[in-house]
């Protein structure tokens, strides 16, 4: 909106245009609340969400629901603040979204799911390769003691850490630059999240992840995950891996595979 | 207007020319800038845009025609306009074909790509059908120009391909429309010629003074070399354009390139140099520095597609789709003596052995290395050796949808056919190796197994459990077949190879329940379970159970990579929302929709101007207008399932598609034309019904070709390109021919009757031509080819009954009365 500069000189002259403008704040005041208000209602509504899709798809995660500890980090990230102005509309649709630089944040339901595979507990360090927006960071910020971030894309990485500053989460600690050798200073680390992966897990990853520790994977292009590679580093530093389907669908029935 | 004008045939020949070139073009170009699968759904609705003319102009016609000529310059103009601004408006549209089932606002978008790219098309169906309508004694003649150009526009775009990237052709073809226009003027000898000349200087040369990158292309950002460019430090190194593709090299010092797939996680080296190769933006594969320090390579002993490597010595081995050039490399870390690569690009090629030769480490190789410009069939059909390995991995070759025509891909490398032919060029002991990207569930991992089994009974294996083996990483999976049978100890190193590298195995004769899904667990041992079932006696049940379609590929079907089920649309829409998209096989569905979208405007648009339409005393009754609509519906359908059908033959017997594509729809088109000018002779000499004997000729010629193309293809297999050329257009010529007569004579015949029949027939025709070739991918998908080109036969019977019972009969009375 454009107001000219002679209606604002005549606005703040007059009485009645101080009232109208006092009037006006008080609005804009409420109404942020209200939006504020909207925003953790869509956001109880994606929780509700993704606790049903987790209901169905029990069978995968070996269990009826997310980690309530993974639950709650999704109830207390703000997606909104990290998705672009023209998308605050859709930021807690269950689906997902461009961010820009032809990035996509995930579909809450696939964080979800990635940051319950990971099975953080409170004092764990963790690294995510591929910043992106910056939310999934967010929701391991809420379950790790330090979260490491790299990102490649040099913009989406300033917009990120601008964000990462501005809601106060002093344990991301974010890098712009070559994800493939990881972030030695810091490692070794107790889960590892790849979400810039081509084609091939960078071998210096491995080596910095925990005996014991989980690195995933997330395959498939974007607006679309294909599946999850789940990599596990056994307590003797064996590495076994698990495909994990983001939904229930079995392609054949009854004993036909034993036919 | 003036009657002593002549039709201006040159114009029409280069508009035609044009009107073809700007199609097949703008399938490559959306192929570069956004995905092939929604390119095709685009431009078959622009296509609307002929019927669409017909409509119109069928209810315009009383106030149009009087000024035909300047209609026919107005119309020429808005297509070579069109042209260039409509791609440039469509461009600027920020649709994103991936997000088309999460985002309502993407279907408004599609739908404004289609309303913009249906404007060329409609103009230059006006220039056309005007034309007919001035000219309507001269039909057959005017539609002989017509398809002359069109079959030439067909090579002229190829040829240009190769000098000039994409966006210039797009420039040159509007600028030919341009002075198609001229032609006009000066062939009908208008007033204003010499200023016309002028504009149109004017015009080409201001185009040719804009600023450098006003036409550029501008890529989805989702497209795999937008992503990559994103990456800090990116920067293009060269661009290679060709009717093959657009071949783009990148270059990253900053954060390098470190591309290997489906490498195992004990893995602990990483690969040396690389540049980044993508062709029409897909891509990338690796372009890898070799020094001659073969323990560099060593990574490439931890992809699934070294097993072969580990269970004999290969002194010969070949490799069928070069890239990069990774699988020479992983050949040279194996020190085979004797590598062979076929590959169809000829830029890719260029890279590995002159731009690139340094780098890649040519010197070191070409003493034992050739590379051979082919297509992979056409190669093998070609050469009779034989080798101890053949390497494919992860090649998803181009089919004609590389030269832009269909939906879903055709792929003839991956058909039980192919897998025949790579087995029989096995040294006894040899072994064909063949990768694929794994997906879970499984789809192409286990229609391979499935092809390969039925392929090796084919040749007369009994027990084809004997020679097969699969195993999986993470990410890719490897099917062996030998010529013989595993041994003993072709299994201890199978095993041993999967153990060091965490692979699981998934087939090999003797294997048991308890060695399988132990290092990449899934779900359900999916692969061990599929494979032992395509072996057991109920393979035929499995494959018809499964939730994808992963019954054999053929030559005849050669949809390898169509995995869609009706019978699970149900089950995997409801998981949309749920993560479920990447279940859905888009490709087909894109297809279905596609067609509803095109009946229901075709049904409307058809309808509509009958209720327009003049009503004087000898309008034609409704059964005669019936018979129209089912004559121009039949013949339009019939023509392209013909036309579709051969070009699917002739890519296999020419081997490389573009050129393939290319040349038959030229002898298709150019022999159309032929038989199209000789229609009124024929009507004239011959006693027999015109359209009956056209019919005749193409059912004998249809019905012998089924017997004869296979004798002809396997005695000329090992000749060269221009015999194998010289003998298609022979065997296309007599067809074409014949082809090109019913259109002609029949719109000649209902122009007789009333003037509006002409442009409505027009429609009629147009609109089923579309739906053509849409209907007959999807019949090939279920039936075959051979079904394809039967069912034409059918409707050119059918058609050919319609104009002798209803058409020609009413024709000739009135000719008859009004003689009288």
């Amino acid at each position: 909106m454009v107001l000219s500069p002679l209606l604002i000189k005549k606005t703040f002259t007059s009485k009645w245009g101080v009232q109208f403008l006092l009037c006006m704040v008080l609005v804009m005041i409420a109404s942020a609340g209200l939006a504020t208000d909207e925003y953790a209602v869509m956001r109880e509504n994606m929780l509700k969400e993704i606790g049903a899709e987790a209901r169905l798809t029990a069978s995968y995660i070996k269990k009826s629901a997310f980690d309530e500890r993974v639950m709650e980090a999704m109830g207390n990230v703000p997606r909104h603040q990290f998705v672009p102005e023209e998308q605050l509309d859709n930021s807690y649709k269950n689906r997902p979204l461009p961010i820009g630089h032809g990035q996509t944040i995930s579909q809450p339901y696939i964080v979800a799911l990635m940051t319950d595979l990971l099975e953080i507990k409170p004092g764990d360090r963790v690294l995510e390769i591929g910043t992106g927006s910056g939310y999934q960071a967010a929701v391991l910020s809420q379950l790790a003691k330090e979260v490491y971030t790299i990102e490649i894309i040099e913009p989406l990485h300033q917009r990120a850490t601008q964000v990462f500053e501005q809601m106060g989460y002093a344990n991301i600690h974010s890098r712009h630059g070559d994800g493939y050798y990881g972030w030695k200073e810091h490692a070794p680390y107790d889960a590892i999240i790849v979400t810039a992966a081509a084609g091939n897990i960078p071998p210096p990853l491995i080596e910095q992840l925990k005996p014991g520790g989980s690195l995933v994977v997330p395959v498939g292009g974007a607006f679309q995950t294909q599946q999850l590679v789940l990599v596990k580093k056994g307590d003797d530093g064996k590495l076994r891996t698990r495909q994990v389907l983001p939904v229930v669908f079995v392609p054949l029935t009854g004993d036909q595979g034993q036919r | 207007m003036d009657t002593s004008a002549k039709p201006p045939v040159i114009s029409i020949m280069l508009v035609s020319a044009s009107a073809l070139a700007f199609e097949v073009l703008l399938i490559r170009l959306f192929s570069i800038i956004q995905w092939h699968h929604f390119a095709y759904m685009i431009i078959s609705l622009a296509l609307l845009g002929y019927g669409v003319s017909g409509t119109i102009m069928t209810l315009l016609r009383e106030r149009v025609m009087p000024h035909y000529v300047t209609a026919y310059i107005v119309n020429g103009i808005g297509f070579a306009l069109t042209i260039i601004a409509s791609f440039l408006l469509v461009q600027k549209l920020p649709f994103n074909a991936l997000e088309i089932l999460w985002d309502s606002a993407q279907w408004g978008y599609l739908l404004a790509a289609y309303l913009l790219l249906l404007l060329p098309f409609f103009f230059v169906a006006n220039c056309i059908v005007l034309t007919f309508g001035a000219f309507s004694e001269q039909i057959p003649r005017i539609y002989g120009f017509d398809l002359f150009g069109a079959g030439v526009g067909s090579l002229v775009l190829i040829y240009s391909l190769m000098f000039l990237q994409p966006q210039q052709v797009l420039l040159l073809i509007s600028f030919t429309v341009l002075i198609a226009v001229v032609v006009a003027m000066l062939e009908m000898r208008t007033d204003y010629r010499l200023t016309a000349v002028v504009i149109v200087v004017i015009s080409i040369a201001t185009l040719l003074m804009l600023p450098k990158g006003w036409l550029s292309l501008q890529m989805s950002p989702y497209k795999p070399l937008s992503q990559y460019m994103q990456v800090s430090g990116s920067h293009v190194e060269r661009v290679l354009s060709g009717p093959h593709g657009v071949v783009t090299v990148l270059e990253n010092r900053q954060i390098p390139f470190r591309l290997a797939s489906g490498i195992s996680l004990n893995n602990s080296a990483e690969p040396p140099t690389q540049y980044a190769l993508f062709v029409d933006s897909d891509g990338p594969s690796a372009l890898t520095r070799y020094d001659g320090d073969r323990s560099k390579l060593i990574y490439l002993d931890y992809q699934t597609s070294a097993l072969p490597y580990h269970l004999s010595n290969p002194a010969r081995v070949l490799i069928l789709g070069m890239g990069g050039g990774s699988d020479i490399l992983q050949a040279e870390y194996h020190d085979v003596g004797n590598i062979e690569a076929v590959e169809m690009n000829p830029h890719l090629v260029e890279l590995l052995q002159d731009d690139y030769a340094d780098f890649a480490g040519w010197a070191f190789l070409q003493d034992h290395t050739r590379i051979h410009l082919s297509e992979t069939r056409a190669f093998l059909a070609h050469n009779q050796s034989t080798y101890d390995l053949i390497q494919m991995s992860l090649l998803d070759a181009a089919g004609a949808s590389s030269a832009g025509l269909y939906a879903l891909s055709e792929n003839y490398l991956y058909t039980t056919e192919a897998l025949g032919l790579y087995y029989r060029r096995l040294q006894p002991g040899g072994m064909l190796s063949i990768t694929r990207w794994i997906k879970v569930p499984p789809r192409d991992a286990l229609k391979l197994f499935a092809t390969a089994v039925t392929a090796l009974r084919e040749e007369g294996v009994s027990h084809p459990e004997n020679q097969l083996a699969m195993i999986r990483g993470w990410n890719t999976s490897t099917l062996l077949i030998k010529h013989g049978v595993f041994t003993a100890e072709d299994i201890r190193s199978l095993q041993q190879f999967c153990d060091e590298r965490s692979f699981d195995v998934a087939w090999y004769p003797g294997i048991t329940d308890s060695e399988v899904n132990l290092f990449n667990a899934i779900d359900k041992p999916y692969f061990y379970e599929g494979a032992r079932a395509l072996l057991g006696k109920s393979a035929a049940a499995f494959i018809d159970d499964y939730k994808f379609s992963i019954s054999p590929a053929t030559d005849d079907r050669p949809y390898y990579f169509n995995f869609f089920k009706w019978e699970s649309l149900a089950e995997i829409l409801s998981l949309q929302r749920r993560a479920g998209f990447s279940l859905i096989e888009l490709g087909y569905l894109v297809l279905v929709f596609t067609l509803i979208q095109a009946l229901l405007v075709s049904v409307l648009l058809v309808l509509l101007p009958l209720r327009f339409v003049p009503r004087e005393n000898n309008a034609p009754d409704r059964p005669y207008i019936a018979a129209v609509m089912l004559y121009f519906v039949l013949i339009g359908l019939a023509f392209l399932f013909v036309e579709i059908a051969f070009i699917q033959r002739f890519i296999l017997f020419l081997g490389d598609p573009v050129y393939a594509v290319a040349a038959v729809l030229c002898g298709f088109l150019v022999f159309s034309g032929l038989g199209s000018f000789t229609a009124p002779f024929v009507r004239r000499c011959c006693r027999i019904n015109p359209v009956v004997l056209a019919v005749t000729g193409i059912t004998i010629v249809i019905l012998a070709s089924l017997w004869l193309h296979p004798l002809v293809f396997q005695a000329l297999a090992i000749q060269t390109t221009a015999i194998k050329l010289i003998a298609s257009v022979a065997l296309i010529a007599p067809l074409a021919f014949f082809m090109g007569m019913p259109f002609p004579i029949a719109l000649n015949s209902v122009s007789e009757r009333a003037g509006w029949l002409l442009p409505w027939a027009w429609s009629v025709n147009g609109f089923a031509s579309l739906m053509s070739a849409i209907v007959a991918t999807l019949i090939a998908v279920h039936f075959g080819f051979t079904s394809v080109m039967l069912l034409a036969v059918l409707f050119y019977s059918l058609a050919a009954l319609v104009f002798a019972l209803n058409l020609t009969k009413q024709v000739h009375s009135d000719s008859v009365n009004a003689s009288s």
